[in-house]
């Protein structure tokens, strides 16, 4: 049964290991808990998750897994978890079953109940909300509810009538999340510890001192310069929907500029052809020429575009595409000419992966780029940086 | 060996949990959390609340694990030498004890807290791995193994600055103190202030949490900028009224310069209020 528990966190993609699974085991044989779900959710989670980005996952597949539980027919006859199992008692009185028979019976409700669980996930609300107390659902009307399957859970039975993995309550902590003022400084970081990799060596004299002391003969320790070396050229779409976002993705990098060794942003305007821009307000006037950054920034920089990549497929694959002006070249010469350029050359695209095999300029745009076209959540700029950095 | 709370710790049932599981499967405990959510104060504090000692490591970016172990004072030993002193022929006058050798030869268990583990090199974690699996190491220089003679219990605490190695976290228990709720932040308020006024406190925890609701704060307050700022409100002997306001959000609340401790965020929140201000008139 346990093992279930177990295979269940692995498919849904949580990084448990044997290991932890086993301290888990162990941790049960010696009662570090009482026969309480919550005991066991909470010990579990101490055990098996290391990094609170993934307790929302761990929420998901918790809920799964419980709900699994508890259909099973006859549960006390096969699971090895009696011992949790055996204190679920049905807290009712004689007279709300007959309610419950007047309402439809054991099975309608569960049904509505079940469905009741699945709205209030699909509508991305707190937990407690929709239980009605003042007898207007008839869960709460009963003294029933989700949970009126009581779990011997002294401490915590007049804190709350909701499963605690139901909550969500860890969702924004979630590193496949959208970047947003909540994660952007962690966001911050990663890019900080990007913009330190790679340094280069320098003498370390205060280990060389130590060390030659210690082993009586000059020994040279070197160790990582702290200054930075990396180089940013940051190419953004401009004017559209999207631009609350790609604003975010500036502030970010910006945020993050004394880290850089240098760091330069372009606009764009849906797709790259032959002008970028400084400053978006004078963008007819003040343009500076495609070819010109080719020439100007070294291919040591690492570029970055970002941009929904959301347009007609016509704007990247024909000449004249542009929708501001007859471009001569179509975008995608544009874009594979960046690529040839730079060896470091990546695309954050703010638009939810899910959808990105939907729009078929996505796609193109993705392929011209080989590949490395990357969410801006937070796991999406670790992939990026980890590519960045190679 | 069981951790129940105490009456100056407010412990959430899953961190006591945590806590426990750490004690009797003696594996170290991983502690993050916003900062000042009190990650330092429980190692305090179940260490006191068991009756044992407490050994506090605290890590800096220069830190290196071997420190924790022993380090041997060469140059001292160089020193000595050129000065004759008869120290000089036993090594064991030049071997500096680390926290973990102590926390290993206390003839009793303790509680060894290494604090902000994601100060030092990412290298770190790694480096103590097998201490702190086997409780055991070797000093070279005198060619003698130390070994737990009780294994301590370990807490360690992140602020997430670095990611940890996912050998070192295997390892460990883990627990996330979240920011505390409104009805824990009193209990936790109430520890502090057993004798501040019911009224008082409901206002005073109002402002706060709206406080922290200030969108774009850089540094939002926590709860030791509460219990700072509560200090000050009683000293000052500032009245609950000052704190009450039909529309909170045009007032500034009294010495708010104790809950936002950056000069930005105070601007902020200033022109904030006297937006709305402005609005409401
Ligand atoms: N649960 C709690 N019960 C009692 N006091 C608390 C609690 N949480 C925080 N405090 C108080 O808040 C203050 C900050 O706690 P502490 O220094 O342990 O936080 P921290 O998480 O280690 O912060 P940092 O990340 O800045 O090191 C302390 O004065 C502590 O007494
Ligand atoms: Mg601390």
């Amino acid at each position: 049964m346990l093992i279930d528990f177990f295979l269940k966190l692995k498919s849904h993609k949580l990084p448990v290991s044997i290991k932890e699974y086993l301290t888990l085991l162990e941790a049960m044989g010696k009662g570090v808990i009482g026969p309480s779900v919550d005991d066991f959710y909470y010990l579990s989670r101490a055990a098996l998750v290391k990094d609170e980005a993934n307790f929302d996952k761990f929420d998901r597949a918790f809920a799964e897994f419980w709900q699994g539980v508890e259909t099973i027919p006859g549960i006390e006859a096969q699971i090895p978890l009696e011992w949790l199992l055996k204190q679920v008692e049905l807290t009712l009185t004689e007279e709300e079953k007959k309610q419950i028979e007047a309402l439809g019976g054991w099975e309608k409700l569960m049904e509505t109940l079940k469905q009741r669980l699945e709205e209030q996930k699909g509508r991305h609300q707190g937990g407690s909300k929709w239980i009605g107390t003042g007898g207007t659902s008839p869960f709460g009307a009963y003294g029933y509810n989700p949970e009126g399957i009581r779990i011997g859970q002294d401490r915590s039975r007049n804190r709350s009538a909701v499963k605690v993995w139901d909550q969500r309550e860890y969702r924004n902590l979630d590193d496949s999340v959208e970047l947003g003022t909540r994660n952007i400084k962690v966001a911050l970081r990663r890019l900080r510890r990007f913009a330190r990799e790679g340094a280069p060596d320098e003498f370390d004299l205060e280990n060389t001192i130590s060390s030659t002391a210690r082993k009586a003969y000059l020994d040279i320790h070197m160790r990582p310069e702290r200054r930075n070396t990396v180089k940013v050229l940051m190419l953004m779409d401009i004017g559209g929907t999207m631009d609350d976002h790609i604003k975010l993705a500036e502030e970010l990098f910006s945020a993050a500029k004394t880290e850089f060794k240098h760091l330069e942003f372009y606009y764009f305007h849906n797709c790259l052809y032959d002008f970028v821009w400084k400053d978006n307000r004078r963008r007819h006037s003040e343009r500076t020429r495609t070819w010109d950054l080719l020439h100007k920034y070294g291919h040591d920089y690492k570029v970055v575009f970002v941009g929904d990549a959301t347009m007609s497929p016509y704007e990247i694959l024909q000449p004249g595409g542009s929708i501001e002006y007859f471009n001569e070249e179509p975008g995608a010469v544009w874009i594979k000419r960046f690529m040839d350029v730079y060896p470091k050359c990546i695309w954050l695209n703010p638009e939810p992966e899910e959808i990105w095999g939907y729009r078929q300029s996505i796609q193109v745009l993705k392929e011209l780029m080989n590949g490395r076209m990357y969410p801006t959540t937070l796991s999406g700029l670790e992939r990026a940086m980890k590519v960045l950095a190679k | 060996m069981r951790f129940n709370g105490s009456d100056e710790y407010v412990s959430t049932d899953d961190l006591t949990l945590a806590v426990n599981a750490a004690i009797q499967l003696q594996r170290p405990l991983l502690v993050k959390g916003e900062p000042g959510t009190g990650k330092t104060m429980l190692a305090v504090q179940v260490a006191k609340a068991l009756g044992v000692p407490l050994l506090e490591w605290h890590i800096k970016s220069t830190t290196k694990a071997q420190q924790g172990l022993y380090e041997y004072d060469a140059v001292s030993r160089l020193r000595d030498s050129q000065l004759g002193d008869p120290r000089v022929h036993d090594i064991h006058n030049y071997i500096v004890k680390g926290m973990l050798w102590q926390a290993f030869s206390a003839d009793s268990p303790v509680v060894l807290l290494i604090d902000e583990v994601d100060k030092a090199d990412i290298e770190f974690p790694n480096d103590l791995l097998r201490e702190l699996d086997r409780m055991e190491f070797y000093v070279y220089e005198t060619r003698e193994l130390v070994k737990a003679k009780h294994r301590p219990i370990v807490f360690i605490t992140s602020n997430n600055e670095k990611e940890l190695p996912d050998a070192f976290l295997r390892r460990c228990f883990f627990h996330y103190i979240r920011f505390p709720d409104k009805e824990t932040m009193e209990k936790i308020v109430g520890v502090h202030f057993p004798e501040l006024k019911k009224t008082l406190l409901r206002e005073a925890m109002d402002v706060f949490f709206e406080v922290r609701e200030v969108p774009g704060l850089k540094k939002k307050p926590s709860t030791s900028e509460l219990l700072d700022w509560l200090k000050l409100l009683l000293a000052e002997d500032i009245p609950t009224d000052a704190l009450r306001s039909k529309d909170r959000k045009t007032i500034i609340p009294p010495l708010h310069g104790a809950l936002l401790k950056n000069e930005q965020d105070v601007h902020l929140f200033e022109r904030l209020v006297f937006m709305t201000r402005a609005k409401g008139a």
